[in-house]
């Protein structure tokens, strides 16, 4: 009996501190969610003479992915980015972030590009706005352009199947 | 001594600030706001500097954004609001004191009050078991202290 309270208390603190240990530190969870997706109006990485708008995406489901040519944690969601073009399901937008042009357009030429289309965010101001603080980043935002899901961090491959598809198929079957 | 010489003059070290971008400023408070507001900020990035100890990229980016919304007479108020709409209350050194955030600001008191409630509760209970020396127990503690404990 004397030794119970000191045994609860060594159990209760054991398990706050195996749930602190599975956090990741990492995933700050982002204001943005359920909120309308920021403004932005950006040059086409393909064709910068033409831009386009978050509100040209209205009436669609759409990712928001966050690469960069520099980024090397990019390379390892890439196969999964073209795994997920492939399956033609979503729309999938590119932000460029911090990027020149040049190296973003090669960087897609040699692994390959998933995105139906990127815009350039060359000095990061769209990025401070989507609360981008560590690339790649993905947001998923609705048909009526409300961000309802954020990821941080290269997506990994459960990911793909456990999160990302099933809430786009909610997401679609939602009204404009 | 020369040691403890050296020792003492860390003392006076101060931390080292990452900043090297010149900032012009029109007026002294403005440059003042930006100072506290910079090393305010968390950089998100290498999430245990403000940013105006970090290196870091993005660390640079937020800097510029808080200079050029001084520069067109934001209040301090109105960059907070900016920065924690984008990036939460973590981006805060000193999060605003609002339901969400008043674990973290209440908890290190009611740890306190725990532990000094829990002190005083084993105190007055070995206090209360404090009882008085039988005759025999008694007459053994003389003997002990006229003869020592050897006897």
């Amino acid at each position: 009996m004397k030794y119970l309270l000191p045994l609860l208390l060594f159990i209760a603190l054991s398990v706050f501190l195996a749930i602190g240990l599975k956090l990741n530190p990492r995933e700050i969870p982002s204001p943005l969610i359920d909120k309308p997706a920021p403004a932005f109006n950006l040059p086409v990485l393909a064709t910068p003479e033409q831009r386009l708008s978050q509100a040209d995406f209205k009436g669609k489901v759409w990712l928001l992915n966050v690469w960069a040519s520099w980024c090397v944690s990019c390379r390892e969601e890439h196969p999964l980015l073209i795994e997920l073009a492939k399956q033609n399901k979503v729309l999938l937008v590119g932000l460029n972030y911090k990027d020149e042009a040049q190296a973003a357009n090669a960087w897609l030429g040699k692994h390959g590009n998933p995105y139906n289309v990127s815009v350039m965010d060359a000095d990061g101001r769209v990025g401070i706005d989507y609360g981008v603080y560590g690339v790649p980043e993905t947001f998923v935002i609705d048909k009526r352009g409300v961000v309802r899901y954020k990821h941080t961090g290269p997506v990994q491959p459960g990911e793909l199947e456990n999160i990302f598809l099933p809430l786009i198929e909610k997401l679609e079957a939602e009204s404009a | 001594m020369k040691i403890l010489y050296a020792l003492i003059l860390c003392l006076f070290v101060y931390q080292a600030q990452a900043e090297i971008e010149y900032r012009d400023f029109k007026q002294p408070e403005q440059e003042q706001a930006y100072q506290t507001l910079i090393s305010e900020l968390r950089c998100l990035v290498c999430q245990n500097q403000t940013i105006a100890d970090s290196n870091a990229d993005l660390a640079k980016d937020l800097r510029r954004q808080v200079y050029e919304m001084l520069q067109q007479g934001k209040s301090r108020q109105d960059i907070v609001d900016f920065m924690t709409d984008r990036y939460g209350d973590f981006v805060m050194y000193k999060p605003a004191l609002k339901l969400k955030t008043m674990l973290l600001w209440l908890g290190p008191v009611l740890f306190l009050v725990i532990g000094l409630a829990t002190v005083w509760v084993l105190r007055s209970k070995t206090g209360s078991s404090d009882e008085q020396l039988t005759k025999e127990q008694q007459a053994k503690l003389n003997s002990i202290l006229e003869k020592g404990d050897d006897a």
